[in-house]
């Protein structure tokens, strides 16, 4: 069977969730494999919320935020920058291909960007392949 | 003895764990005479010769209570952990290790290959020429003999058998232990199953004694030696990696009254799944950088985050093993 990545992209209400909106209404083709979660701002993304997509079988993690310096509460994007960054380092450390969360910036105005970070991303993941944490996860002895 | 009141039984165990556990229930120092007048300890490889069979040959619930220590390794800790759950009407898991897999459970960043493999090839004080591995079962001439086999996946008590309460600490602080079993023998009522006992529910810091401000802000992270410490100030604030934020209080501030960060042995506060996760929370709103190479920068000294942040929680940790 044909391996359709499940990518789970967390989206801030104030510009990456309406990003992704005008990219709908403005009927923009991109791939269907992400699944949007909205959050108030990309600072409210907990590194759990990233390792648990994982172990519930996310092959993908996208996070995104408003662009520096645009945040809606000043800095949460930047919180979300730093979280990512040390996210980073610990999920290579458990065996987790740094490719499988990305994060990018989307401005309210940025359909078009929104619909192409996800067509990329969507290719990335699929040449990864499915990610080998659920396998792992089964407790072997 | 007339007109004395039935004593309990008491076990204790220790399966992957250190000893240092066992040695902490030890630590009630003269409060042995009255534990011992309270209990009958029917079961404890440290202290007494008492063998497994003696266990096996206990009719179901015998046991009162049973402390068990370590993390489940191999399968004498796994059979031991079912032995102990079905002969006891309470079972604890006394310390980190059991709590949470501890630091045996780092071992989860590697395989059962590679460890044997370093253990008995790799490492530099091995000489093994012939590369003898062990193996479960050997025949020799007079029959099979076994050891247990050693698992993949170090895993904690109670993801192996249904565990009571849970005593936090590595190891756990006595007198925590001597309230619990105090209101055991008293028969004072217990909180409800599951719960972690003998700790608080508060997080370190909320209960520290150093100095904090509500300004963290940090442009480089250091090693406790590399700075001198005011003895006064936040740990996280003077720069030092301290697990405070993200773990339960109750253990008395031993390391922080030591002058060492707290390393995260009480595990997480209420609510809190994943401790490593939390902590890596916290860490990222201290960082004073707004551009990714600086981030980095700070990040970087940061050697080894999977060994900080999960130092004793790795088993039960979100992602509880590296993946292959």
């Amino acid at each position: 069977m044909e391996f359709k990545p499940r990518i789970v992209a967390f989206l801030c209400n104030w510009c990456s969730y309406t990003g992704a909106d005008l990219a709908g209404t403005s009927r923009m083709q991109y791939k269907a494999n992400v699944r949007a979660i909205r959050l108030m701002c990309s600072g409210r993304i907990e590194p759990t919320f990233v390792l648990r997509a994982f172990v519930n079988g996310a092959d993908g993690v996208l996070l995104c935020g408003c662009h520096p310096g645009d945040c809606h509460y000043q800095d949460g994007n930047y919180r979300c920058l730093r979280r990512f960054l040390l996210l980073q380092k610990y999920i290579q450390q458990m065996g987790i291909e740094a490719e499988r969360l990305k994060l990018e910036w989307i401005s309210a105005s940025e359909g078009q960007q929104f619909a192409d970070l996800v067509n990329s991303f969507t290719e990335t993941i699929t040449e990864l392949g499915p990610c080998k944490i659920k396998e792992t996860m089964k407790l072997s002895t | 003895m007339e007109g004395t009141k039935p004593k309990i039984k008491l076990a204790v165990y220790w399966a992957a764990a250190c000893g240092g556990c066992c040695v902490s229930v030890l630590d009630v120092h003269e409060k042995l005479f009255d534990v011992i007048e309270a209990a009958d300890l029917v079961f404890w490889p440290i202290a007494l010769d008492t063998k497994y069979e003696d266990v096996e040959n206990m009719p179901d619930n015998f046991i009162d209570v049973t402390l068990f220590n370590g993390a489940i390794r191999n399968s004498e800790n796994e059979h031991m952990a079912k032995l102990l759950r079905a002969k006891s009407r309470i079972l604890v898991a006394y310390g980190t290790c059991a709590h949470m897999g501890g630091i045996p459970g780092l071992a989860n960043l590697f395989t059962r290959e590679e460890i044997l493999q370093r253990v008995y090839s790799e490492c530099e004080s091995v000489v093994n020429p012939e590369g003898i591995k062990p193996v479960p079962e050997f025949e020799v001439k007079e029959g099979v003999i076994s050891i247990p086999v050693f698992y993949n996946d170090v895993r904690s008590l109670s993801q192996v058998v249904d565990v009571d309460y849970f005593i936090p600490g590595c190891p756990p602080q006595t007198e925590r232990f001597v309230e619990f079993f105090t209101d055991i023998i008293t028969g004072a009522e217990l909180p409800p199953i599951g719960s972690v006992v003998g700790a608080d529910t508060k997080t370190q810091c909320e209960e520290c004694v150093r100095k904090k401000t509500e300004n963290k802000k940090i442009k480089k992270f250091f090693r406790p030696w590399e700075i001198e410490d005011d003895g006064v100030t936040c740990f996280l604030e003077q720069g030092v990696m301290c697990m405070g934020p993200a773990t339960r209080a109750g253990c008395g501030h031993r390391c922080i009254k030591g002058n060492a960060p707290c390393k995260g042995c009480y595990g997480p506060p209420p609510g809190a799944t994943d401790p490593g996760a939390k902590m890596m929370s916290a860490i990222a709103s201290v960082i004073d950088e707004k551009e990714p190479e600086e981030i980095n920068r700070v990040i970087e000294d940061i050697a080894d985050p999977a060994g900080f942040f999960y130092r004793f929680s790795m088993p039960v940790s979100l992602i509880r093993r590296k993946i292959k």
